[in-house]
């Protein structure tokens, strides 16, 4: 089902002038990396702080102010820049395991991100208890945790 | 001085073969540097905007080092460990890698920046750790930081390329640059 659409990304036009370039997948690929590090650093700092590490003399929401402002700047750069890549190799993504399994996990740690950290990381002191903030930053980790090693291991395969 | 002759002997030691030619142990060693770059660099970028002033400007600077550079600091050892793994695994390659010489050249001045930083304005942290607006120097320490960070960041992505390999035809200045030698195969 998903294949034509697949195949009309590989041979659309970006994917072909990316894949016949010699350095703009590289160069993608780079800015990828430095969005990777940005939104490393916004969702664990926030993280670290709902496990009660790191900047615990500060509320989750006066982090969560700005960490969730660079937090999504950083995941606008990743998929577009995601996006560039994938056309340019989109049929071997479509046939790589890794591949799925970043993208079902990506969509798992966007989706727990805007519909449950999102309120929890935003609530006043105290309204969420400790354990159920514990369980938010693990799930968060983890969800993102996969997608990082998932998309580099698409490297990886074939 | 020249430190080919010691790449080319620890690469032909068992270890180096043995990682080199690893099916899974080389790609684990490169993902958990990737990995630990979210942690180390994630850490970094998070002071990094403090002192640029585009983000956490209502946390004390002594709460970020303090309170996030353990985190740092362990983020930054892992990435030493598994960055001296994937030497090891290819070490004449990379020593001879125009991008890996590029990318410690930029880790030695990333080194020395937070050198000047930590022994400088750092110093006097006091004086301004409440502000939004930092001390001048302490600005210019976070944007050469961020931009040094990226660098280091890029040119080691670029590694993984052969453009400027020494077994391929390369100009005068590669030839140079990438410390290549005659064809001694």
């Amino acid at each position: 089902m998903l294949l034509p659409f697949v195949e009309w990304m590989e041979a659309s036009a970006m994917g072909t002038a990316i894949r016949e370039s010699t350095w703009a997948f590289a160069f993608i690929e780079s800015i990828h990396l430095l969005a990777l590090s940005v939104i490393g650093g916004a969702v664990l700092v926030v993280d670290l702080r709902l496990l009660n590490l790191g900047l615990k003399k500060h509320s989750v929401a006066e982090l969560a102010r700005d960490a969730w402002k660079w937090q999504n700047v950083a995941l606008v750069v990743l998929i577009f820049t995601g996006i560039g890549l994938f056309s340019s190799e989109a049929l071997k993504c479509y046939y790589s395991t890794p591949f799925w399994v970043k993208m079902t996990t990506l969509v798992s740690a966007i989706f727990f991100s805007w519909v449950v950290r999102r309120r929890v990381i935003f609530a006043a002191d105290g309204a969420v208890s400790p354990t159920a903030r514990r369980t938010v930053a693990l799930l968060s980790v983890t969800l993102w945790f996969v997608v990082a090693a998932a998309g580099r291991w698409i490297g990886f395969s074939g | 001085m020249s430190l080919l002759p010691f790449c080319q002997w620890l690469a032909e030691t068992r270890g180096s073969i043995a990682l080199h030619e690893s099916l899974y142990m080389y790609p684990l060693v490169e993902s958990t540097h990737v990995i630990a770059l979210c942690l180390f660099i994630g850490m970094t970028v998070i002071l990094d905007f403090r002192l640029v002033g585009i983000g956490f400007t209502s946390v004390p600077l002594t709460d970020i080092t303090r309170r996030l550079g353990p985190w740092m600091q362990a983020g930054f050892v892992v990435m030493v460990i598994t960055g001296v793994l994937l030497f090891y695994a290819i070490p004449v390659r990379s020593y001879q890698n125009i991008f890996f010489r590029v990318k410690v050249i930029f880790l030695i001045l990333a080194g020395l920046n937070a050198a000047v930083f930590q022994w400088g304005i750092y110093r006097r942290v006091a004086e301004w750790n409440m502000d939004k607006k930092v001390p001048r120097r302490a600005f210019m320490a976070g944007v050469f930081s961020l931009i040094l960070w990226s660098g280091i960041i890029i040119a080691g992505r670029m590694i993984a390329y052969n453009w400027f390999d020494c077994d391929r035809k390369q100009s005068e200045f590669i030839t140079w640059a990438a410390g290549c030698t005659p064809h001694e195969d």
